[in-house]
């Protein structure tokens, strides 16, 4: 497929790997942020390809992961109200919230619908007037502007029953969060390549400038993230961080405007609850004002238990980068991708489901 | 070291369910009606919503993602990667 197989080209992908090797120096530490890159590194064996020298750590993009055990008990207790239909992205079918998933929930009595795009949530709505369709809005920028255009659609057309539980997370925030951390002692960051196909690469600025890491945006495929790992490895090296774009076909330093212009008309900045890392002010979307009828939180009450953490999980660690999928006592014993512990290995882009899939023993 | 170039694979389908979050494909636009478009990829063809994409246009290759096109590919900017690539390839033949 055009723009896809260009980017897989095996001769070149060895040479690049023999580049990384030729300009590694000292021992690096690189993160890659994206769930989506942790899986293609995983897929592609490039961890095992690198020198010693460099060593690549999984970070928290991974939108399904992320959400709080509180917000998927909410998704939960909003799906047993009745005439509610909640409207989810299937991944977040099977993650096991404090008492229970939505998958449990939809085998008892509850309605429960996977969808593709904010586009089928709010064509159920317009099916199925007298109800209630609820869409659970996890995600990043990436998805974000997606939802604010399903409300604004919804607000256009004057559909009436179409509620958003706003789960929306923001990247450049929760590095902030982590490099303050400073559990890691991050040399470099590969930047994820779709968010900032909607942010463009400015907001990653200050972590080179404050932090002295460095940053590179990537694409997906095994070139676009060796192209990274040797232009973050040239910038350690030469001791200047910088942000730079290695998926220039889809990546501009301002970003998409129309799609942030969106966002920023339908959300504001708020707080979010991250698994693994807390509340952290500032780090996700709300609803403004003049759109807070379509909050399913304030439309909806619910009674909530208290929030339990799965025994022995610890996606929490893993996705702050401090341990991986291999130091688990679960892993791949008690917690699989058939029987998941943890929202790490539910996930098609979680750090444990891409270790299971790809990943082997002796790493 | 023996390791497989596992990438060297045919592509994903754009079918894959699994793949819901920030996973994005280019798709190519055949026809444009209003804020929607119909793209094609690998003889599949799909109606998205071209609301992020304005500027979208008939033989234009836009970023899918969760049924909404995210960007449109810089066709220019591809072929100058790949150029650098090659170049940053080339270099350690040099020495």
């Amino acid at each position: 497929m055009k723009f896809i197989d260009e980017y897989r080209d095996v001769e070149l992908a060895k040479k690049l790997v023999s580049k990384i090797k030729q300009l590694s120096t000292r021992p690096t530490r690189l993160m890659e942020f994206c769930g989506g890159h942790t899986v293609s590194i995983m897929m592609n064996g490039i961890r095992q390809l690198l020198p010693p020298t460099v060593e690549m750590l999984s970070g928290p993009g991974c939108p399904v992961c992320v959400t709080a055990n509180a917000d998927i008990d909410k998704a939960i207790a909003l799906a047993h109200l009745p005439d509610v239909i909640i409207t989810t992205f299937g991944d977040m079918m099977k993650v096991p919230g404090s008492y229970s998933s939505l998958q449990q929930a939809r085998a008892g009595k509850a309605d429960i619908r996977i969808v593709y795009s904010t586009q089928d949530a709010l064509q159920i709505a317009r099916d199925n007037p007298t109800q209630s369709v609820i869409f659970i809005g996890i995600g990043f920028e990436t998805t974000a502007p997606t939802i604010a255009a399903s409300i604004l659609q919804s607000e256009n057309e004057g559909i009436r029953n179409f509620y958003v539980l706003c789960l929306s997370k923001l990247c450049p925030p929760i590095m902030k969060a982590l490099l303050d951390l400073g559990e890691l002692k991050l040399d470099g960051i590969v930047c994820p390549g779709h968010v900032s196909a909607i942010i463009g690469s400015r907001p990653y600025e200050f972590i080179p400038r404050n932090y002295g890491v460095a940053c590179v945006v990537s694409g997906f495929e095994a070139l676009d993230i060796l192209q990274s790992i040797a232009l973050l490895v040239e910038q350690i090296e030469s001791g200047k961080p910088t942000v730079e774009i290695a998926y220039r076909r889809v990546v501009s330093p301002e970003g998409n405007k129309t799609a942030l212009d969106l966002m920023e008309s339908v959300f504001e900045i708020g707080s979010a609850d991250w698994r693994g890392i807390g509340v952290v002010p500032a780090s996700g979307l709300k609803l403004r004002r003049k759109f807070e009828r379509f909050d399913a939180e304030q439309a909806f009450s619910v009674t909530l238990e208290p929030v339990r953490e799965a025994k022995g999980c610890i996606c929490g660690d893993i996705l702050r980068g401090v341990k991986t999928p291999n130091d688990c006592k679960l892993f791949r014993k008690v917690c699989t991708p058939e029987h998941p512990v943890g929202p790490c290995m539910v996930s098609s882009e979680g750090s444990c489901s891409a270790y299971y899939q790809y990943g082997t023993d002796y790493e | 070291m023996t390791v497989a170039f596992l990438w060297a694979k045919p592509s994903s389908p754009i079918t894959d369910e699994r793949k819901t979050m920030c996973l994005a494909v280019p798709v190519k636009v055949v026809s444009i009606e209003g804020s929607e478009a119909e793209v094609e990829i690998g003889g599949v063809k799909r109606r998205v919503s071209i609301m992020l994409t304005p500027e979208a246009r008939v033989g234009d290759y836009v970023l899918l993602h969760t049924g909404y096109a995210i960007n449109v590919i810089n066709e220019a900017e591809a072929q100058e990667t790949l150029k650098i690539l090659e170049e940053m390839a080339s270099l350690d033949e040099v020495h």
